[in-house]
């Protein structure tokens, strides 16, 4: 597949829905999804899990077929491809995987060299190709040691090399550190950068780790229930964060399961900026006359803001409780009752 | 059990003189000066064996192999789904599957005649062993290859293989030990079947023993074959399974 340099997006997405058939009605993965992305950028897409960003990014290479709507890359429709021409476009878009996915009755040369294999390049040619990728992704010395015999790390560093072997325009990295202790996804993260500013590969990653994103990528999209909440360039989207889901995504909402029980009966205090410098305790104990006791807090401040939540005993009497929940509302913070355990 | 009874003979006299004493026992036992010299019947009836087994193996693996592979690349998560296919082959196969193999021998004896000439011989009796085995081996086959881990094989459909590719560079030499393992116990099987092969004078080591024994009454050629048998059975285990072994590279 010829791939011109253009002004238009290397990978648009309009409109994708994928929709599975399960026992007893169907489950939407997909909702309509729209996204552009750049050459040579390193694009992520985040979601909590059950978000569809697994099904989103397999569906970049056709390893799942979307229901509805379009895959431009590089302006051909990869929906409407026939299976050679799928065959040529998966070797400009290479892909890693969490589990690594290395063939593990072959050695680690025979592992990059096979997409050369496919193609029926001559082994004397594969040969140097092969050690030169092995030299990029710092394995030379591991050339014929099996799968079996590396770390965690170094296998994903030979599934990149084996990715790379076909020369791909497109890196789609599908939770490729999630199996990695941190040390390791640092290294990873810092490969997968290099091959995107030293090879000018476009890299699509998808994770559910935040980190990951800030440190690599310069565009995000936030993916919640199938639907785009929101995307923008990393900066952006970390420091206004709008959406719900990036809220609870970046640890500034609690997340669904915070709304446990509590030992005693307690109100919850939710802080979504816009109240610094507040003294709102201060306020409460001289505007309600109670003693407030502080259950927890876990409040961030973000953009000198401050995001999060505030457990407080809830006062026995009723109507000192109405009093207090009433202040709280009227300084702007959402208030819950939580259910006693 | 009897003292002079020739099984306890067997241990007895490969204690007392060796390796020879087992010759020895096998060539004059003491009814040894009427019978026909016992290797000269269990040499060629062991070579039969092993060329009906052989032969049987090589045959069955050829069908049975692409079967296995069709069965495991068709099913509704495939890398070439074709359920009907499937499900049909999959019949086919359970049903073949049920007929015992000496039921089987009698029903194909006019199609063995048709195919293969004869109707009783070594060779010929490897075509009905052939048809009975294959089932077996495609399901052995099958099963080999379904342990191959589904994301590798997605991996390889991601870097832009054909369905061939697949078959050739990732399931077949992914699944290489546990290919090896089956076909150890599919020899095995077809090694125990051949046994029943003496209903259609196909000879080897179970026709020597089954003739000798019921017929004769001469136990130590039965005994002796069936020790053959055994041996027989554990060479190829023991090889197949430290061969599949050597060749598994998951294993450090």
């Amino acid at each position: 597949m010829h791939l011109s340099e253009g002004t238009s997006p290397l990978i648009e997405v309009r409109g994708l829905r994928k929709v599975y058939a399960v026992p007893g009605g169907e489950v939407v993965a997909l909702d309509g999804i729209d996204l552009s992305i750049e050459r040579g950028q390193i694009y992520g897409i985040i979601g909590m899990s059950g978000a569809g960003k697994s099904t989103l990014i397999r569906c970049l290479n056709r390893l799942d077929t979307p229901t509805d709507g379009q895959i431009l890359i590089d302006g051909q429709n990869i929906l409407a491809m026939n299976g050679k021409q799928l065959m040529t476009m998966r070797r400009k878009v290479s892909m890693i995987f969490q589990s690594f996915n290395l063939l593990m009755q072959k050695t680690v040369a025979q592992n990059v060299r096979y997409p050369l294999d496919i193609v029926g390049v001559p082994r004397a040619k594969s040969g140097a190709r092969v050690k030169e990728l092995l030299k990029l992704v710092e394995l030379e010395g591991k050339a014929d040691a099996y799968p079996i015999q590396l770390s965690g790390g170094q296998r994903q560093r030979v599934a990149i090399a084996r990715a790379l072997a076909s020369d791909p325009e497109v890196l789609l990295c599908d939770e490729a550190t999630s199996a990695l202790d941190p040390m390791t996804t640092q290294s990873i993260l810092a490969l997968l950068q290099d091959i995107n500013k030293n090879l000018g590969i476009t890299v699509v990653l998808i994770t559910h780790e935040m980190a990951v994103i800030r440190q690599i990528c310069s565009r995000v999209a936030i993916l919640d229930g199938g639907r785009i909440a929101e995307e923008g360039t990393v900066d952006d989207v970390f420091v206004h964060t709008r959406s719900a889901a990036g809220k609870r995504l970046f640890g500034i909402l609690p997340s669904e399961e915070d709304d446990a029980v509590s030992d005693v009966p307690a109100l919850r205090v939710v802080f979504e900026g816009g109240k610094e410098g507040m003294p709102i305790i201060a306020g409460l104990v001289k505007t309600c006359g109670v003693d407030v006791n502080i259950l927890s807090a876990d409040i961030k401040p973000i953009n000198g803001q401050p995001y999060g939540q505030m457990l407080i005993e809830s006062p026995d009497d009723p109507s000192v409780r109405q009093q207090v929940i009433q202040y709280l509302t009227e300084q702007g913070l959402t208030v819950k009752e939580v259910r006693q355990g | 059990m009897n003292w002079m009874h020739p099984l306890w003979q067997v241990p007895y006299k490969v204690c007392m003189d060796g390796w020879k004493g087992l010759g020895s026992f096998l060539h004059g036992n003491i009814f040894g000066f009427i019978y026909k010299r016992s290797w000269d019947i269990l040499w060629p009836a062991l070579g039969e064996t092993i060329y009906m087994t052989l032969l049987s193996t090589i045959l069955s693996y050829i069908i049975g192999m692409a079967l296995g592979v069709v069965l495991v690349i068709t099913r509704k998560n495939g890398i070439k789904p074709m359920p009907k296919t499937n499900m049909v082959l999959g019949t086919i196969v359970n049903f073949l599957r049920s007929i015992p193999f000496i039921i089987l021998l009698v029903m194909l004896l006019d199609t063995t005649l048709a195919v293969t000439g004869r109707m009783t011989g070594t060779v010929t009796i490897s075509f009905p062993l052939t048809i009975s085995a294959f089932p077996y081996v495609a399901r052995m086959v099958e099963g080999s290859l379904i342990e191959v881990d589904g994301g590798v094989i997605e991996a390889a459909k991601a870097m832009g293989s054909s369905t061939w590719q697949i078959i050739w560079k990732v399931l077949l030499p992914e699944a290489r030990p546990s290919l090896i393992n089956g076909f150890s116990i599919c020899m095995t099987t077809i090694l125990g079947y051949t046994t029943m092969a003496s209903v259609a004078a196909g000879g080897g080591l179970g026709a020597t023993a089954v003739t000798y024994g019921l017929s004769y009454r001469q136990y130590d050629i039965m005994y002796a074959a069936s020790i053959l048998l055994v041996v027989l059975v554990q060479i190829i285990t023991v090889s197949g399974t430290s061969l599949s072994r050597k060749m598994d590279h998951r294993i450090r």
